[in-house]
């Protein structure tokens, strides 16, 4: 799909500003390109090579590394079941089976409606909750195959789009620093002292 | 007494000294007015009321344990910067990943601000002129509430120009992740935060803490280390030390999942809770669910080789876990039953690996995927003997010698985390073996009932039938 909307330009200077370096704002525009497009489509990432100062190879070179990342698009939702070994232990196989019959699909594809996208995940870090999955990214703890058809028929019935927003929103906060309290990024080589504060005196 | 709260799923609370958890009953523990109003920034407040070297001293006096895996001391590694080379960076590392592993994540979900406080802390100290959070890109809870917690303390002055109205300034820059278990690894995390592939760098010759981000001093700690500061600077070293052990001072947050009747997150007394208590503790646990036989454990998270029942009343202390033959790694115990399927549920976690793997050496790219491949078919039942050797020759690539091996003395570290040799650059490789290695030894049998009897067909036989000359 498409470059970067303007309103999405602002944000990605703002982000580009909080680094020494352009470069490392990469990940985070990124980001901002599948909240966007609900993917990262092509013309996005030769947009942010141009507006990060890298060659679109780069850019790609960085995206493809990371699993999140997606180059076409996915369901509106993308349901993440856990298969680690706590969740493994706990049942997570037979979850997994039951979410494709009971989507018609095989792990790593889209219900033709696309709705959802199916993958295995790997650890996600809510452990003693086995077997647990996300969806967008939202948890849902100790699922049963029951508590899974009632979550797909909530997302069906658009029952969850207030909680859980489409793919490519991941943080609906923004770190937002204001410009009178923020004391800027310096690029490296132009520090030479050590901080005001290192002067072997209380700071206050 | 143990308590659990709606609020904040998995964790436990019990009657016992709490350093990170205070503010886990509330359930607006995230919000800068709890934290205020539970003696929040009084931390900073008395850091910044000595001089930086005094704050530095009072850590390394604690013998704050880094919380992310190796252990290692975060006052002496402030020290490991060379003199007079500036800036330096702080980067956070909020990537937790670590199969079983999850504190971080709670940290951040429910006490950000604490977490704020206990960078703006390590900032003062070691003299590091900007903070990069990191955190892992699943989380997408625990970005919304950092980034509101930072939000909240840029508008309240806790961070960015003259905090408090002092000459200290610190810019904390919220960062997040997109998806790589290996940006756990502090110069993959490193890499990944200057917009690279998140790869491992080669170390030594440099450390971080001497040649990090862009090339300049970093100091990298985890968000649970970090998180203690705010306590030990209102409470003194004293304090901190009275609690736990010598060595292993303080408290630690460990998650318990598997076969346990009440699997859970728990703040423990570093050094003295044993695992017994921890799995069969009133208090903790309870006990094996359906109070079936205890079969394993992992006791610090998937990387970390495997303990049987024999080794259940060790300690949570690094100095007697390393020499029994594993690590406490990430503060995360899985535990199996006796009804635990051992290969596949080894093969669970060499699968992780594997799949994690950044590719950048050979031994764990390759490695990983022929255990994954070779295991895969002995659990389904088409493996042969051999195969179980092979999964041994190939194990034995990557991490070679003794395995594992934990103590080394000479060093003067009392426990190195496993292994001792290894030929990839950082754990990942290694890791997609310990379960192979822990699961083979302890549980051979298993293993050979799972494989075909069936002798191969010698190749020069099937070379003969088909030229038809008999030799």
């Amino acid at each position: 799909m498409s470059r970067l909307t303007d309103a999405n330009i602002a944000i990605a200077y703002e982000i580009i500003g909080r680094y020494p370096r352009p470069k490392s704002a990469l990940i985070p525009i990124l980001h901002l390109a599948q909240e966007q497009d609900g993917y990262v489509a092509e013309d996005a990432m030769k947009h942010i090579a141009e507006l990060v100062g890298v060659t679109p190879a780069e850019v790609f070179g960085t995206a493809s590394f990371y699993e999140m990342f997606k180059f076409e698009p996915v369901g509106k939702y993308l349901l993440n079941i856990c298969g680690t070994m706590s969740c493994a232990l706990m049942g997570a196989e037979e979850l997994m089976h039951h979410a494709e019959k009971r989507l018609g699909i095989k792990a790593g594809s889209t219900t033709p409606d696309g709705l959802i996208t199916l993958e295995h995940a790997e650890c996600q870090a809510a452990c003693t909750e086995a077997p647990c999955l996300q969806v967008n990214y939202r948890y849902r703890f100790k699922m049963t195959p029951a508590d899974l058809d009632t979550l797909i028929d909530d997302l069906a019935a658009g029952k969850l789009s207030d909680e859980i927003p489409s793919h490519g929103v991941l943080a609906t906060v923004r770190q937002r620093i204001p410009a009178e309290r923020g004391v800027g990024a310096v690029a490296p080589e132009k520090v030479n002292e050590s901080p005001e504060w290192l002067d072997g005196k209380s700071a206050l | 007494m143990t308590s659990t709260y709606a609020h904040a799923p998995g964790f436990v609370a019990g009657d016992r000294p709490k350093i990170v958890t205070s503010r886990f009953e509330f359930s607006d523990s995230y919000t800068i007015e709890r934290y205020l109003a539970t003696n929040g920034y009084a931390g900073l407040r008395a850091a910044l009321a000595q001089p930086a070297g005094s704050v530095h001293d009072e850590v390394k006096n604690a013998t704050v344990l880094g919380r992310g895996g190796a252990g290692f001391p975060a006052g002496t590694k402030w020290g490991l910067t060379p003199q007079e080379v500036w800036p330096r960076y702080l980067v956070v590392n909020g990537d937790e990943s670590e199969p079983g592993t999850y504190k971080d994540r709670l940290l951040m979900e429910r006490d950000p601000h604490q977490l704020i406080e206990g960078c703006l802390i390590a900032c003062y100290a070691a003299g590091l002129s900007r903070c990069f959070l990191y955190i892992r890109g699943e989380m997408a809870l625990a970005q919304e509430r950092v980034a509101t917690a930072l939000n909240e303390a840029y508008a309240a002055g806790y961070v960015g120009k003259n905090i408090l109205g002092s000459k200290f300034s610190v810019d904390i820059v919220l960062h997040w992740g997109a998806g790589a278990y290996v940006v756990g690894e502090e110069t993959a995390l490193i890499e990944s935060l200057e917009g690279n592939r998140g790869m491992p760098r080669l170390k030594p010759p440099f450390f971080p803490a001497a040649n990090g981000l862009y090339g300049q001093p970093t100091i990298v700690n985890n968000v649970e280390t970090l998180a203690n500061l705010p306590w030990l600077l209102c409470n003194g070293s004293e304090a901190y030390t009275a609690i736990g052990t010598k060595t292993s001072p303080g408290t630690r947050m460990v998650a318990v999942s598997g076969h346990v009747k009440r699997p859970g997150v728990f703040e423990i007394i570093n050094g003295v809770t044993t695992f017994r208590d921890l799995l069969y503790g009133e208090e903790f646990c309870g006990g094996i669910r359906n109070d079936n036989q205890l079969k394993a454990f992992v006791p610090g998270g998937g990387s970390a080789p495997w303990f049987t029942p024999d080794q259940l009343d060790l300690p949570f202390e690094a100095s007697q876990v390393g020499p029994a033959g594993s690590m406490l790694g990430s503060g995360a115990i899985m535990v199996m039953d006796h009804t635990t399927d051992i290969p596949a549920a080894a093969l669970t976690l060499t699968r992780f690996y594997a799949h994690e793997s950044c590719g950048k050496c050979t031994p764990c790219r390759e490695g990983g995927t022929w255990l994954e491949r070779i295991l895969t078919r002995v659990v389904e039942g088409t493996g042969t003997d051999a195969d179980l050797d092979q999964l041994i020759e190939v194990g034995s690539s990557i991490c070679p010698g003794d395995f594992p091996h934990a103590s080394n003395a000479d060093l003067g570290l009392s426990a190195v985390p496993f292994p001792y040799k290894m030929t990839t650059i950082c754990f990942v490789g290694p890791s997609a073996y310990a379960p192979v290695h822990s699961a083979l030894t302890l549980f051979r049998s298993e293993f050979e009932a799972r494989v075909t009897t069936r002798k191969r067909i010698p190749v020069t036989a099937v070379a003969n039938s088909t030229t038809g000359h008999a030799s």
